[in-house]
């Protein structure tokens, strides 16, 4: 796997469109802000939110029992997965059940999570994305770059070209409207020949076992509404414990991601089509060890609203596949190392700490926090990210013993006086590869200080 | 009140006049200040890096130097900020609490506890202010864009509409970091270049002649970029621009 810095640097090298992809995801957060400024109780409703979600987490072996057996009076059939392995074979089996080799998938990055689509592949299922952007990134065989926005690393005229080679679009073509009427026949015969659906779920309610699912293209419903069978893939953590909840979340997670009150369909699936099967999964994959870390446990607030990515300095300059997980940006940083320390370690390091994710979130997640954190977590487990251990160590002992410490930084100064073609001597260095260093001045603070103490007496 | 002044490593080798602008400033202001000259590092710079615990003897030199301070004072929001959020996880002795709680950035120190409402200062430039982002999220020096709590707050704002013929340029991301992070401006070099020259861009664009921060180290990577691209645009710590009196 390459690092991070390495491919953010391989995307840099093209700087006009590393500037396009910061301005497209920045015009996001800017609605974001004008959305949110528009509610004077947003910083309050964060908080609300943050606490439903505290509450859920604190007894999610409760509501989640409860939110079973609703579901199961619904008429639903409820089945548990504890990892994304078991998640897949449980989809297959219902389509095995059902004959059916054509599945209609819609807004979920759990099964991207669970690599579900791959899965189903190999065992001679068609599986078609019907969000816009999920088609398309589908059709480029890519992963998603955003988990709101799949298709925001990709130019209009990238769409335009890829419509031309898969749908017969004419070529050249632009125009949004054009190519999103295109892709909408050519799925609609999909929606027509698929068996079975499969959507993800944003939220669901312990109270009533019903699932919610907020979209702006319907697609999911339509694909839930066609086919005989619906699926829905849940995260453990989507619970909520009310109806009532849901106002709460609803109010703050269109406007977070996307800058609109609210998302166009907010779609409560509770019972079966007549002669119809609904199924609900509810998915582990790593949660509950999530789950059993102070430290990080609350990340598992996270609503998946992407305003983390929009307003991410360093996400914006390097697009969500330098990441390379299936949610990349600060949430994914402070997520997948609990999954894979060794794989995933380098990710809390792509950040400045500069805290925009933390002010940003809707749920109030302390990311940049948790960021930090990891980096210790990272450093005990002796991985190359954080440096090498023993000369920390004698490092961190240095800086506590004075003399040790202003000799070392006045042979640092004194050296760069010696050298005063630095840049060209240090070029070596990462840091001046494309900066200076600083001008050292004559004499230190404390060499300045010193003197007028003494001329003082 | 004895103020005991804390100045970051870096600093203090490589932009003495920014420290000895602070210094003066709060004589200026008749504290009785002064520089424990045992002082070495806050710890962040390891920390960040993820060796907290390599900079636990750094944490409690600094409590040693400092405990005996009514107040300590400190031009970096970002040393300041490390200090009291993250020298939680030493044991909380009375002399770590009163550390913790007494050491603050000079900005929140000359307006909450010295509550100066003008300033001797003159600086006729026209001036873009960078909000470091440790200060600004980590102390709440400012209301972040991110937040809607109203009216909007910020220190730096403040103190610098004190001064005689200073102008604000307005930025259009009024916000964004910088790209330094520490650590981060090694080991992502590619991308804390160009967030630096993003900002950088923002400022100049704007007519600002000087950049200002409550953060040195926001300014040293500044700067850095603007010296290798020869940029006309200078970088000054907020402490030299509340001292100065340029005619
Ligand atoms: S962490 Fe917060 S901001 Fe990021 S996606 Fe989750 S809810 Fe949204």
């Amino acid at each position: 796997m390459m690092p991070h810095a390495q491919k953010a640097a391989i995307f840099n090298k093209d700087e006009a469109r590393t500037d396009w992809h910061d301005a497209s995801l920045w015009m996001v957060r800017k609605k974001r802000d004008f959305a949110v400024s528009e509610i004077p109780e947003w910083e309050f409703l964060r908080e609300f939110a943050s606490d439903i979600k505290m509450h859920t987490l604190s007894k999610l072996d409760d509501y989640l029992e409860a939110f079973e057996k609703a579901a199961i009076q619904n008429g639903a059939i409820v089945h548990w997965a504890a990892d994304a392995k078991e998640h897949n074979d449980i989809v297959l089996s219902i389509l095995n059940k059902h004959q059916a080799k054509k599945m209609v998938k819609s807004k979920s990055m759990l099964t991207e999570e669970c690599h579900l689509n791959e899965f189903l592949e190999l065992h001679e299922i068609e599986v078609i994305d019907s969000d816009l952007g999920e088609r398309i990134i589908q059709m480029l065989n890519e992963p998603p770059s955003h988990i709101v926005l799949p298709a925001i690393h990709l130019k209009k005229e990238e769409i335009g070209e890829l419509f031309h080679r898969e749908l017969h679009t004419e070529k050249g073509a632009t125009d949004p409207q054009y190519l999103t009427e295109a892709a909408r026949h050519h799925l609609r015969e999909k929606f027509h020949t698929a068996q079975v659906a499969l959507t993800g779920v944003n939220f669901g309610i312990a109270e009533t076992g019903e699932v919610v699912v907020c979209t702006n293209e319907g697609n999911a419903d339509m694909g839930v509404h066609l086919t005989p069978v619906q699926i829905h893939s849940m995260g453990i953590e989507k619970l909520i414990p009310r109806r009532s909840d849901l106002a709460v979340f609803t109010r703050l997670l269109a406007r977070s991601a996307t800058g609109q009150p609210v998302t166009v369909f907010t779609s409560h699936h509770r019972n079966p089509k007549p002669a119809g099967e609904m199924h609900i999964i509810l998915v582990d994959n790593g949660r509950t060890e999530q789950l059993g870390k102070p430290d990080f446990r609350s990340s598992l607030k996270c609503i998946r609203c992407g305003a983390c990515m929009n307003t991410c300095p360093i996400y914006r300059r390097s697009g969500g596949h330098s990441y390379e997980t299936t949610i990349p940006g600060p949430i994914g940083s402070i997520l997948t190392p609990g999954i894979d320390l060794k794989k995933h370690g380098q990710l809390p390091f792509a950040s400045t700490l500069c805290g925009s994710c933390t002010d940003v979130c809707p749920v109030k997640i302390d990311i940049h926090t948790q960021l930090y954190k990891w980096r210790q977590i990272v450093s005990e487990a002796g991985l190359p990210e954080a440096g090498n251990k023993t000369m920390m160590s004698i490092m961190g002992n240095g800086l506590a013993s004075p003399s040790f410490f202003h000799r070392l930084g006045n042979i640092g100064r004194k050296l760069l006086r010696l050298f005063p073609g630095k840049e060209r001597f240090l070029s070596f260095t990462v840091w001046t590869k494309d900066r200076d260093l600083p001008k050292a001045p004559v004499e230190s603070f404390r060499e300045w200080y010193a003197k007028q103490a003494k001329d003082a007496q | 009140m004895k103020v005991g002044l804390f100045i970051p490593c870096y600093m203090d080798q490589f932009y003495p006049q920014a420290a000895i602008a602070t210094y003066k400033l709060l004589l200026k202001l008749g504290c009785d200040v002064e520089y424990p000259e045992g002082q070495t590092c806050c710890g962040q710079p390891l920390a960040n890096a993820g060796n907290e615990a390599a900079s636990r003897g750094s944490y409690l030199h600094f409590v040693t130097m400092f405990e005996k301070y009514d107040y300590i004072v400190a031009p970096s929001g970002s040393c300041v900020y490390h200090v009291r959020h993250h020298f939680d996880t030493l044991d909380q002795t009375d002399a770590v609490k009163k550390v913790r709680a007494k050491t603050l950035d000079l900005t929140e120190f000359l307006l909450d506890v010295l509550q100066i409402s003008s300033l001797p200062a003159k600086y006729p430039h026209k001036v873009g202010l960078h909000q470091s982002c440790h200060g600004l999220r980590g102390l709440h020096l400012a209301t972040s864009s991110e937040l809607v709590n109203k009216p909007a707050a910020s220190k730096l704002h403040e103190l610098l509409s004190m001064v005689e013929g200073l102008t604000l340029v307005e930025l259009d991301r009024k916000d964004e970091c910088c790209g330094f992070g520490g650590t981060f401006s090694v080991k992502e070099p590619a991308i804390s270049v160009k967030m630096g020259k993003d900002r950088i861009r923002d400022h100049f664009s704007k007519g600002a002649e000087v950049i200002t921060a409550g953060d040195m180290s926001c300014l040293m990577h500044l700067e850095g970029i603007i010296s290798r691209q020869n940029i006309p645009i200078k970088v000054i710590h907020i402490a030299e621009i509340l001292n100065s009196d340029e005619i």
